[in-house]
Order: C-alpha cells, then structure tokens, then sequence
C-alpha cells in the first residue's frame, strides 16, 4: 500500500521523446523477478548501459542524484505498450514520484496511481514551458490538483477522483473493494439463476 | 422502447455488480481470469500476505508461456535462460497448486501462449468479461467477450474478489469497408487501422471493430485484429459474435456441448450493437485498399504499405526513431538485409498463420544468412501443424521449428535478435530493444514474413503467391 501523497515539490528531469513504451522503462528481460523492489537499477536501463553493462556517462539518467529529481517530464503518450506493473515499481524504485506529460497510456495510470506514482496530464503549452526550463522547481498539489512553478499562474489537472482520494488518504483499494463482498455474492446469486432458470420457450 | 445499445454496452451492463458514481468507480465482474508467470507472483505475495485466498479459482486458468525455453530440455533440463526464469515458472506452479488453480504447464496437451490457449480451449466465450496482467488481452474480444489487460495489482484484486474497479471506457468503432484483396491479412488490416488512429489514438476507447472486411476474416484474423488494439492505446478491442465465431468454438472443451451449447449460442448471436446506437468515436476505412503492410519506425503506427517510401520525420522523436531503424526518409524498406524472420506469438502464432507462412515457403528455402524462427502459439497448433505437415516446410527451408510460447516476441527467454540486427517478426511491438537490446523490428503478417525469409530483404508477399498460382 503506498504511502499517502499530497504535495511533491521537486526539481524536473525532462526526458522530451515521445512514446516512452514500459519495454524502455523496464526492458523485459527483467521481468522474471518475483519481487516488486530494487527494480530502479533497472530502470531505463538500456538506455543508461551498453551490451556489456558499463554505465553510459552520457545518459541523463546516470548523471542526476534521483533524490532530487522527483518529477519526470516526459513526452506525449508516456507509458504505452505492455501493461507490466514493473514499470511504475522500477520507476518508484529509482526515485521519481511523478510524470507530467501531454497524455498518458492507460493501464500505466492505472497501475501509478496504486504505487503511490502520480500521472499528471497537462496542456501542451505547459508542457513545452517544462520542457524549455529543465531542472526547475515544481510543485504537485494533488489535494488542490494544480500543478505550481515559478512565476506561472497555476495548472490544473485531473486524477480520477478515488484514485485521488486513496492516495491522499492511504486508502487501500483492494481493501475497499473487499468491502463489496456482499454485492459481489449477491450478483453471483443472479447468476447462477439465470444459468439454472429454464429456456424461454 | 430502450436506449439502443453498443455490444460493450451490453457486456458492461450485465457484468455490473455496483454501479460507478462520480466519486468512485464501479465494481465489475470477472467471467475469466487468465493468468501468466511474469504478471502474477506478486499478486499471489500480496493476497497471501492478507491471509486470502483465490476466491473463484474455477474461473481462474493459468499457464506457461513468457519465461519459458522453445528448445527442448537436455538431459532431463529443460533450457531456462536463468535460474530466475526457472525459478518465476516454479513459483506459478506452486501457487496453482497451493489455489486450486488449473494450471497447463510443462507436459499439458493445452500449454500455449494465453491468449491462443483461452479461446483453443473454449475458456473465452461471448458475451464475457476476460482479464489477465498482460496488455494483449484484447485478443479474446474477437468473440465478442469485454477483454482487457491488468496490473499485478489487479491482477490481486481478481484473484481475491473476482471483481475490478473500474470506470466505463468510451466507445469507438472502426468499421472497415469492402473486401481485402489477396495477400492481404488481418494483420495487414491491424497495421493499417493502427497507422490511422496512431499510437495513442485508442487511449481511453474500448474498439469495435465492423464491415464487410472484418466479417470476411476468420476467427485467427479477427484475433490478430483485436490484439493489436492496445497498440492504437485501446484497452480493448470487440467483433459481434456470429455464425464464424459459433462454429470455431463448437466443440471445445470448456463450451456447453449439444443442444446446451446451441442456446447459449442464440444468446450470443443477440451480442450486437443496436441500430441507433452512438459511439463516442467513428473511423471508416477502406478495406479494399488496404495492401501488405510493414512498419518503419519505433512504433506500431509507424506503419505503410511494404514499397512506400519512409515518410520525412516531424519530430525529434520521428527523427530518433529513423536513426535507430537505419532508414532514411525518402527511401523504400525493402533493400536492408534481414537478419532474423519470427513467426509466432499471440498475435500470429495460430495455425492459419503458419499455413499462410507456410504456403509462401513450401518449395523454397530461406536465404543463407537469414535466422528463421517458427514458434507455434501453443501446443495445440503445433500438433495441428505437424499432423498437416507443415514442420516438414518450414524444417526444409531452413528455419527452426520451436516448443511453443512467446519467445521472440517479448525477448525475455533466452530467444532474442542481435544488437543492430533487423528483424522481419510477425509479432505486435517494434519499440526499441523490444525483440532484444538494439534490436530492430520491422512488424509485417506471416506471408511477408516468410517471403522476406526467402528474398532476404523486406518483400511482398503476393510476388511469391502469384507465382505458386501460376505454377
């Protein structure tokens, strides 16, 4: 269960391609762990090591301390591709606790918003700001839902709302949903009526 | 009279066990669990951990098919490509056991890659929701079944509940005119669709898929065509049942069998969009203008009929794109020398498929120098293929004939293509390293495939078809 979330304030790393698929944030021949730690050594990693595993001193992301760089600014369509929950783990692991893009895949919102990893969609205007100021300063109020830099007039941006709420809270969702179990047997019910009642005539 | 309804529409409403309210989603219920060796561990160590158990493991399957070798076990071993994979395969078939799950693993006549296993065996039906963690689960739509790929997370949620939360998608169809020509494939029409919706142009669409076109295709079309859906950003993609997708499910193992099955399948038949009823979402495109398709790019939109020139680059990302692939806007594909040729995985790995391959092959041999790889989708396929002879095709024009699963396709078994190698791969994703570390994808249908293994470079494949008719 992630720890509750309500503002991040850090400095960006801007990566600006487009398309960022899960196979690049986490290739998948690591995929056969059984864990969801210690995958932030692997994140991106092909693009941060050769084939024979020494580190590119070229790749941003050798080079920045993650513990200040919260926040990942990435380009439109970020997360695409395989639906691997390792994608939002390795990202987590490596130390960043937020992505803004243009848009966001589907499944990868979904999988980051129950690892406490918050998709933040906005305008292309923003975005093209974030990306023409690297390493500047920003703030993610998920309670307010606006994003905050500078001199800006604050954004704003939208989280599925119980999503939103369970991160502000610490919710845990499998534990509220187990909370259904009533509904869940009684749907069951009418099922299995339906299957036994006899075929209209 | 009642609001005209989407066939989505009407498999959402019936699996709705509580409904979503602007502040929290619905829950939403699970017919079929599918579940795989990669995605699931985690999810077992999390219920376990809550002291739960797999609720409804009647209606959870598993299988074998990321991590596991396609060559047969030495001395007794088989060939895991770590101690890792083997121990993550160890792990599912503790964890069936320990649930009450079945499980077709090493030595069942079912194991297949999961999404050719599910419908081979009946599992997957109309009219059903379907999940597993994986993001080709829009491959059982093609029944006209609500299927879509998880996380591990989620993957938890329905082992413990069979339920989802979960929030409606909109709708979109992509109605596809007129009749394809020959040598065209369901997954010439896949590419095609995709090169028209671009990459995140499905984002937040649940597809249906109609016309003339898609009716006209078999079931393993259909299936290719849904598959592909998450690579236009779809969750998930669906074809209406009808008298095609009755019959391929007649008979098969898990499917009510005689007069039962007969009036489940009138029930499936009513599984249409109603006339009247609007989507969020229309494209239209001509079927019959669609032509073998192969993509150029790091994207499975980036796609164009095989002879195109490669289109000039609009963005840093196009350019970087271009850079990896070796190619130059302006200039055709089909001159670089391939490397490897894959046929197989869920979104091609089917017997039509490798007939299709196989049919362009027969009588000819892959060019030296070129790797071929054929790996049926599961073991039902390539006791089906071998019994029609086509090992003995593929084996005598030089390609290896594998033990099913995924294999080249995700690149995580051992099966992988060589730093700065071109691939031609029937498979669904050609993203950088995708197919291994450096590896270049060329995504195109089995035909082309197997004529590309032949000419040794990107190559049409009616070149070929048109010869063997006139032999």
């Amino acid at each position: 269960m992630p720890e509750p979330l309500k503002v991040l304030t850090s400095r960006t790393l801007v990566l600006t391609q487009a398309n960022i698929d899960t196979d690049q944030i986490i290739p998948a021949r690591f995929l056969t762990t059984t864990e969801t730690t210690g995958l932030g050594q692997k994140a991106f990693y092909d693009w941060r090591y050769e084939a024979d595993g020494s580190a590119r001193p070229e790749a941003v992301l050798n080079r920045i301390d993650p513990a200040e760089h919260r926040i990942l600014v990435a380009g439109d369509n970020f997360g695409c591709g395989s639906s691997r929950e390792h994608a939002p783990w390795a990202l987590y692991d490596y130390g960043f606790r937020a992505v803004i893009s243009t848009s966001i895949a589907d499944i990868f919102t979904s999988n980051a918003l129950k690892n406490g990893f918050l998709p933040v969609v906005v305008d292309q205007a923003t975005w093209e700001d974030l990306v023409a100021n690297p390493e500047q300063v920003v703030t993610v109020d998920l309670e307010a839902g606006e994003v905050r830099r500078g001199n800006h007039a604050p954004v704003a941006f939208a989280v599925e709302p119980f999503a939103r709420q369970c991160l502000l809270d610490g919710v845990d969702t499998l534990g509220w949903l187990q909370k259904h179990m009533p509904d869940i047997e009684a749907y069951e019910r009418t099922q299995s009526e339906q299957a036994l009642a006899p075929e209209p005539a | 009279m009642s609001r005209p309804r989407t066939l989505f529409d009407k498999v959402w409403d019936a699996h709705v066990v509580t409904r979503e309210t602007p502040e929290t989603p619905g829950v939403l219920y699970i017919d079929l669990h599918l579940v795989h060796e990669v995605t699931s561990p985690q999810a077992f160590t999390e219920i376990e951990a809550r002291g739960l158990k797999v609720r409804r493991p009647d209606k959870t399957f598993a299988t074998l098919d990321h991590s596991t070798p396609t060559l047969p076990a030495i001395d007794g071993q088989l060939p895991y490509v770590t101690a890792e994979a083997k121990s993550q395969v160890t792990r599912l078939e503790e964890n069936c056991g320990r649930h009450g799950i079945d499980l077709a693993g090493w030595g069942s006549p079912d194991r297949g890659v999961v999404h050719v296993m599910g419908p081979e065996l009946g599992l997957t039906q109309p009219g059903m929701t379907v999940v597993c963690g994986d993001s080709h689960t829009a491959t059982h739509g093609a029944f006209g079944a609500l299927a879509f790929g998880i996380g591990t997370s989620e993957v938890g949620h329905v082992l413990a509940t069979q339920c989802l939360l979960q929030r409606k998608s909109k709708a979109m169809r992509v109605t596809v005119t007129g009749a394809l020509t020959p040598g065209v494939s369901g997954k010439d029409m896949a590419l095609a669709v995709i090169a028209e919706l671009g990459f995140g142009g499905g984002t937040g669409f649940v597809i249906e898929y109609a016309g003339e076109a898609v009716r006209s295709l078999d079931m393993e079309g259909r299936m290719t065509l849904c598959n592909m859906s998450i690579e236009a950003g779809a969750r998930a993609g669906m074809i209406a049942p009808d008298a095609v997708a009755i019959d391929w499910l007649r008979g098969r193992k898990h499917v009510p069998q005689g007069e039962a099955y007969e009036a489940r399948a009138a029930e499936w038949l009513t599984l249409v969009t109603d006339p009247g009823a609007v989507f969020d979402a229309e494209i239209v495109i001509d079927g019959a203008a669609i032509r073998p398709m192969a993509t150029w790019g790091t994207t499975p939109d980036a796609g164009s009929p095989i002879g195109s020139r490669v289109p000039e680059p609009k963005s840093d990302s196009d350019r970087k794109a271009l850079a990896y692939m070796g190619f130059e806007a302006g200039e055709t594909t089909t001159t670089q020398a391939v490397d490897v040729v894959f046929i197989g995985s869920c979104t091609n790995g089917r017997l039509p498929d490798l007939r299709a391959a196989a049919e362009v092959l027969r009588g000819r041999k892959v060019k030296p120098g070129v790797r071929m790889l054929v790996v049926p989708g599961s073991e039902a396929v390539r006791r089906d293929a071998e019994a029609e002879g086509l090992h003995h095709v593929f084996t005598e024009a030089g390609a290896e004939w594998r033990i099913p699963g995924c294999s080249m396709c995700i690149a995580m078994n051992g099966d992988f293509v060589a730093p700065g190698q071109l691939a031609v791969s029937t498979s669904n994703r050609n993203f950088e390293g995708r197919q291994g570390k450096g590896a270049r994808t060329i995504l195109a249908s089995p035909a082309t495939a197997a004529a590309s293994a032949i000419a040794g470079v990107l190559t049409d494949p009616r070149v070929y078809l048109s010869e063997t008719a006139h032999a």
